[in-house]
C-alpha cells in the first residue's frame, strides 16, 4: 500500500517537473510583437549560468519567452472556424527590411530624355475617346480603336489624287510604317541602355527625299564598296563631296599650361591611386609556387632513396631552358627597334 | 608639336612609372621653370615652356627635335623608352642595378646582364621591375628590366640573366641615326 503511495507521489513530481508553469516572472518585460509572432527579450544574459551550462540555459530562456508569447497570444480575439480555434492577428508591428534589392529605375527613353531637358510633361489623356461613328465610348488605340481611318469604307480623294493609287493601301502602309519605325526606336532604346552608345541607321527610306537626305544617300552609296569609293566612277560635272568624318581635336600647343599641368597631376594621382594589380598572374604565380612546392616535396621523398645526382641535374636544367626563351625574346625585340 | 592627350598620357606615365615611381611629379613640378611633355611625329618631348613657345615657330614638318626626347609611341600605340630619357630617370630611379667593371662593356654593347657581372642590386626589387644600370662609379650606363627578383638572383647560376637590356648609353654611338 505505502508503495502504491510512493509511486502515485513519484509520478505526480515527475509530471510536475515536465510541464513547467506557464506563469513566467521576468526582470523586465519582454517587447512581443504579436502581429509578427515575434517576442524580443531585453533582460541581461545570466553569465554565470550561461557560462555552465549554455544549450539548457538558451533553451531554457526560450521557452519562456516562448510561453509568454503563447501567453499573449490567448488574449487575442479568437474564433472558431470549422472546430479550428483562430486568433486574430493585429498589424505587425515591427519593420523589416525588404528581402529584395530596390528595383533599378527604369532606363531613359531618348524621347523621356529629351522631354526632361525641354521641360515636356506629358499630358494625361483619357483611354476611352468617344466613337462619331459607332455612338460609343472606344479605346483611343489598340484592338477595335476609336476612329480607325484603316477601316474607313470609302475614301474621298483630292482631284489631283493618282488615279492608278489604292488609296487604302496607302493607309496601311503608312501605319506598317509607323509602327516598324517604333519597334526600331524601341529596340534601339534597349540598345542604347545596354551599350551606351548606338550606331546611327544611317538612312531609313522616306517618301519624298529633301535635298539633304538625297545628298547624304549620295555620299554613303558612293563610299560603300570594298575600296570605301576610292574607284567609284564620278559623273562629268560633279563636285568634290567634302568628307564629313569625325575629326581628332587636340589641345592647342599653347594653351593653358597650369590647366594642362593639373590635368597630368590628376592623371598621375588616379594611377598612384590604383596600382595594378594583375589578378591572373598573381593567381598563376601563387598555382606555379604550390607546383613546385609539391613537386619538391616529391623529391625530398626520392632524396631518401639517395637519388641527389638525378635531382641536382633536373633543378639545374631547368632554368636555363626559361632563360633561353626570353633571350630569344628579348632579340627579337632589339630587332624591332633596329627598324 | 602638340601636348599629350589623355590616353597618351596615361600610357607613357605608367611606362614612366615603372622606372620612376611616383617621381614623375617631380618633373612636372619643377621649381626651377615650368616643363612640359610636347608630342611631335610620334616622340614625346620633355622641354622647357619658354622653348616650346619658341619652336611653334618653326613649321612642324620640319621640326626634328626640341628639349629632350623621352621615348617614341610605335605604331600600336605602346611607348619605347629612348636613351636620352637616362638624364631624367637615373636622379629618380626607384630600381637599381650596378654593374662590376668588366660587365660593363657587354651591357654597354646591348647584351642582357648576367647574374656574374652584377655587381650590386636593390633590395626588394621584383620580377620584371624597371630598373636603372649603373656601374660600380655610380655613373648611369642605361636601363632595363629586372629578370628575376633580388631573391632569387642570389641563388641562380652565374650564366643566368638577371636585367633584360632596353637602352644603354652606347646606343649615342650605335644607333644614332635613330636618336633625336
Amino acid at each position: 500500500m505505502a508503495d502504491l503511495v510512493e509511486n502515485i507521489l513519484r509520478e505526480e513530481a515527475e509530471k510536475e517537473s515536465k510541464y513547467k508553469t506557464i506563469v513566467v516572472q521576468k526582470d523586465v518585460d519582454i517587447e512581443i510583437d504579436d502581429g509578427n509572432l515575434l517576442a524580443y527579450d531585453p533582460n541581461p544574459i545570466d553569465v554565470e549560468l550561461f557560462r555552465s551550462n549554455r544549450n539548457e540555459y538558451l533553451s531554457n530562456l526560450a521557452r519562456d519567452n516562448t510561453q509568454l508569447l503563447f501567453n499573449k497570444l490567448w488574449t487575442l480575439p479568437v474564433e472558431k472556424v470549422e472546430n479550428i480555434v483562430l486568433a486574430k492577428l493585429p498589424n505587425p508591428s515591427t519593420q523589416f527590411p525588404r528581402e529584395k534589392r530596390l528595383p533599378k529605375p527604369k532606363p531613359e527613353t531618348k524621347w523621356e530624355k529629351y522631354a526632361k531637358v525641354k521641360g515636356i510633361q506629358n499630358k494625361k489623356k483619357d483611354k476611352l475617346v468617344w466613337d462619331e461613328q459607332h455612338k460609343e465610348f472606344r479605346p483611343r488605340w489598340g484592338y477595335g480603336r476609336a476612329n480607325d481611318d484603316t477601316k474607313d469604307w470609302l475614301i474621298e480623294i483630292k482631284s489631283n489624287a493618282d488615279p492608278d493609287e489604292d488609296p487604302f493601301a496607302k493607309r496601311t502602309n503608312a501605319k506598317k510604317e509607323r509602327t516598324a519605325k517604333n519597334e526600331l526606336q524601341r529596340l534601339r532604346n534597349i540598345a542604347r541602355s545596354r551599350y551606351g552608345k548606338v550606331p546611327g541607321v544611317g538612312l531609313t527610306p522616306v517618301d519624298k527625299p529633301n535635298k539633304d537626305q538625297l545628298n547624304k544617300a549620295l555620299v554613303l552609296a558612293k563610299k560603300s564598296t570594298a575600296s570605301l569609293g576610292k574607284f567609284t566612277e564620278k559623273l562629268p560635272k560633279e563636285k568634290a563631296t567634302r568628307e564629313k568624318g569625325k575629326r581628332r581635336k587636340f589641345e592647342p600647343c599653347v594653351g593653358d599650361m597650369k590647366k594642362e599641368k593639373d590635368k597630368q597631376l590628376h592623371i598621375l594621382h588616379t594611377l598612384s591611386q590604383a596600382p595594378p594589380v594583375n589578378v591572373a598572374k598573381a593567381a598563376q604565380q601563387f598555382m606555379s609556387q604550390e607546383e613546385d612546392n609539391a613537386t619538391f616535396s616529391k623529391e625530398g621523398g626520392r632524396k631518401k632513396r639517395g637519388d641527389k645526382a638525378g635531382r641536382r641535374s633536373k633543378a639545374g636544367g631547368r632554368p636555363p631552358k626559361k632563360n633561353k626563351g626570353f633571350q630569344n625574346r628579348g632579340k627579337g625585340g632589339k630587332g624591332g627597334k633596329g627598324k | 608639336m602638340r601636348p599629350l592627350t589623355e590616353d597618351e598620357t596615361k600610357i607613357f606615365f605608367e611606362k614612366l612609372s615603372k622606372y620612376i615611381g611616383e617621381n614623375i611629379k617631380l618633373l612636372l613640378d619643377r621649381p626651377d621653370g615650368n616643363f612640359c611633355f610636347r608630342f611631335q611625329k610620334d616622340r614625346i618631348f620633355y622641354v622647357r615652356e619658354d622653348i616650346m613657345k619658341r619652336a611653334t615657330s618653326v613649321d612642324p614638318k620640319h621640326l626634328l627635335s626640341i628639349g629632350t626626347c623621352f621615348g617614341k609611341f610605335t605604331k600600336t600605340k605602346r611607348i619605347r623608352l629612348h636613351i636620352t630619357a637616362l638624364d631624367y630617370l637615373a636622379p629618380y630611379a626607384k630600381f637599381k642595378v650596378w654593374l662590376k667593371p668588366n660587365a660593363e662593356q657587354q651591357f654597354l654593347y646591348g647584351h642582357h646582364v648576367m647574374k656574374a657581372g652584377l655587381g650590386r642590386i636593390t633590395e626588394n626589387t621584383p620580377q620584371y621591375q624597371g630598373v636603372v644600370v649603373y656601374n660600380m662609379n655610380d655613373l648611369p650606363l642605361g636601363f632595363g628590366v629586372a629578370a628575376k627578383s633580388t631573391d632569387l638572383c642570389r641563388s641562380c647560376d652565374p650564366m643566368a640573366i638577371v636585367v633584360f637590356h632596353q637602352a644603354d648609353i652606347g646606343e649615342y654611338i650605335r644607333s644614332e641615326e635613330m636618336l633625336i
